[in-house]
């Protein structure tokens, strides 16, 4: 483990050069111990794959007194006794109607595109970080079959619901926006909603499944074509 | 509750706080304003909360008409400011009455003014904050920037005397800025010729400048990074992407991303960068995180024994 600067009033620590599920559990007790042991100083905090960026307060603490409770509060990750996180099931319509980039995927892996469907909820996915928008969870990591590379030219606009793949990384659109994922389904859970507590219905350490819906019980869950 | 009316927005005219704190879990960025320094001034002057909510206006053009009486200061940027019409001072506080104009026209020096009134803007926090991100759609009115016929509420809140500062204490706002870095994040993977050439070079403002980030043009400037996990960005942190110019991340930067970083510019100077226009020069130049602490005491100090003159 390594703490580095970030900036006058954020630390990076970095836990592994690679992310896995025992590197993202050991961010999650540090995050855990950080917020029990230094809330004054501290104002914002950022899980990310194998890194936690850790942003204080100038003007109630400075960078000498958050390095050593920092130091304190990243020892003994062990016993902290990590949560396995909440197991949460996202339905997905899957189909070439609401995926566009399932054939393309099926076709670049040589399989039918119920197996690329079929694939992709076999896993059981983390969330590794959050970020980008409100809302949208980076989940690693998909079955290196159907990992598929970004788009070379991003869609100007991703419907807001989207089930994407980048990679070895999938994720929910969690509203309208441009991006290069590949698509590949729908889903009806809102991923943020601001004026829902909580607003999103995962956070970071929790584990993910998806499950396939057929068109009418995505109408009926609220989805929208 | 009474309030202000809108009756031209100018060009960006922003509500905010100090800025949104704790929400980085949701991937909701910071905001606040990009000017702290004039902001703090500002809720300073009127007696206010330090987090009152005041409002960011970028390159001018905002008239509104008050409905009550409160006592009001712009801070930041110079830019013609009338009151019924009569040139006003900037830096000074005022007493303002039902039916009274107030326009503040475009910047002349500096690009972001600040207007705030007696108790603040009444606005209701979400997340924690009013900080108006429009990329997020939060906080403000709607999530949005001003528009004509918006209602800003507030107190009727008048002070019992005015004060202004000394054109010796105010900041100057030019063409041309130091950027104070502490090095950090990858800043061991740029090797020393090209931190050599990042910190001795001079930059330019882009035209892509905005909340989000600022990009430079100059020099390019690379990182021995082949691929690299996504991390989470602090305020004022300078990414290099592979075109090899500079960015920094500003209050409405995406939370994570995956580009090298040379370290951040301490926000001091990220306030300075603000209020400069496309064109403008900028020259990096690194500290110790020692030299950073020092400088922040001594601003922090040089704040609070700085006093307001009476009017």
């Amino acid at each position: 483990m390594r703490i580095e600067i970030a900036g006058q009033n954020a630390f990076i620590v970095y836990f592994a050069e690679q992310t896995s599920a025992a590197v993202s559990a050991q961010i999650q007790a540090a995050v855990t111990n950080i917020l029990a042991t230094m809330p004054d100083s501290i104002v914002d905090l950022v899980p990310s794959y194998a890194s936690l960026l850790v942003i204080f307060d100038l003007d109630r603490s400075d960078h000498f007194a958050v390095k050593q409770q920092l130091r304190a509060a990243l020892t003994n990750l062990d016993s902290v006794g990590a949560s396995a996180g909440n197991l949460v099931t996202l339905p997905v319509y899957y189909s070439e109607e609401s995926g566009p980039d399932l054939e393309v995927i099926a076709a670049s892996a040589n399989i039918g595109i119920d197996d690329v469907i079929e694939i992709h909820q076999q896993q059981e996915y983390r969330v590794y970080a959050i970020g980008f928008a409100p809302g949208f969870a980076y989940l690693g990591e998909v079955d290196e079959r159907i990992a598929a590379p970004r788009l070379a030219t991003p869609r100007q606009k991703v419907a807001r619901g989207a089930v994407a793949i980048a990679d070895r990384q999938t994720a929910v659109y969690p509203a309208v926006s441009p991006g290069g994922w590949n698509l590949i389904g729908l889903c009806p859970t809102r991923m943020f909603d601001p004026d829902k507590t909580p607003s999103m219905p995962v956070q970071v350490g929790d584990r993910i499944r998806f499950s396939a819906i057929s068109r009418d019980e995505f109408i009926d869950q609220g989805g929208e074509l | 509750m009474s309030s202000f009316l809108v009756k031209q927005p100018g060009l960006l005219s922003l509500l905010h706080d100090r800025g949104r704190f704790g929400a980085h879990k949701l991937g909701l960025t910071t905001g606040g304003p990009l000017d702290g320094v004039a902001f703090d001034w500002a809720n300073r002057m009127l007696a206010n909360d330090v987090n009152a909510t005041c409002l960011e206006i970028s390159f001018g053009g905002l008239v509104i008409e008050a409905q009550l009486d409160t006592s009001f200061v712009i801070t930041g940027a110079a830019a013609p400011c009338k009151l019924n019409q009569e040139l006003i001072e900037q830096w000074c506080t005022y007493d303002i009455n039902p039916g009274d104009k107030l326009e503040i026209g475009f910047t002349s020096a500096g690009t972001r003014c600040y207007l705030a009134v007696s108790g603040g803007f009444d606005i209701a926090p979400s997340f924690g904050s009013s900080s108006t991100v429009l990329r997020e759609k939060i906080g403000g009115l709607n999530g949005d920037k001003l528009q004509a016929g918006d209602q800003l509420p507030c107190s009727s809140k008048r002070l019992s005397t005015h004060c202004y500062l000394t054109a010796a204490d105010r900041p100057k706002y030019s063409d041309f800025a130091r950027l104070r870095v502490v090095p950090g994040y990858q800043q061991a993977s740029f090797n020393p010729v090209q931190q050599w050439r990042f910190f001795n070079s001079e930059y330019r403002l882009s035209e892509r400048c905005d909340r989000m980030g600022f990009r430079l043009e100059g020099e390019t400037v690379h990182s021995d990074m082949v691929g690299m996990l996504s991390e989470g960005i602090c305020h004022g942190a300078i990414q290099i992407p592979a075109d090899g110019q500079p960015i920094v991340l500003m209050n409405d930067r995406q939370t994570i991303g995956g580009y090298p970083k040379i370290g951040a510019v301490i926000p001091l100077d990220t306030a300075t960068l603000s209020q400069l226009s496309p064109g403008s020069r900028v020259r990096f130049e690194a500290i110790s995180i020692e030299q950073a602490h020092n400088i922040h005491c001594l601003e922090q100090a040089r704040f609070e024994r700085t006093s307001l003159q009476p009017c």
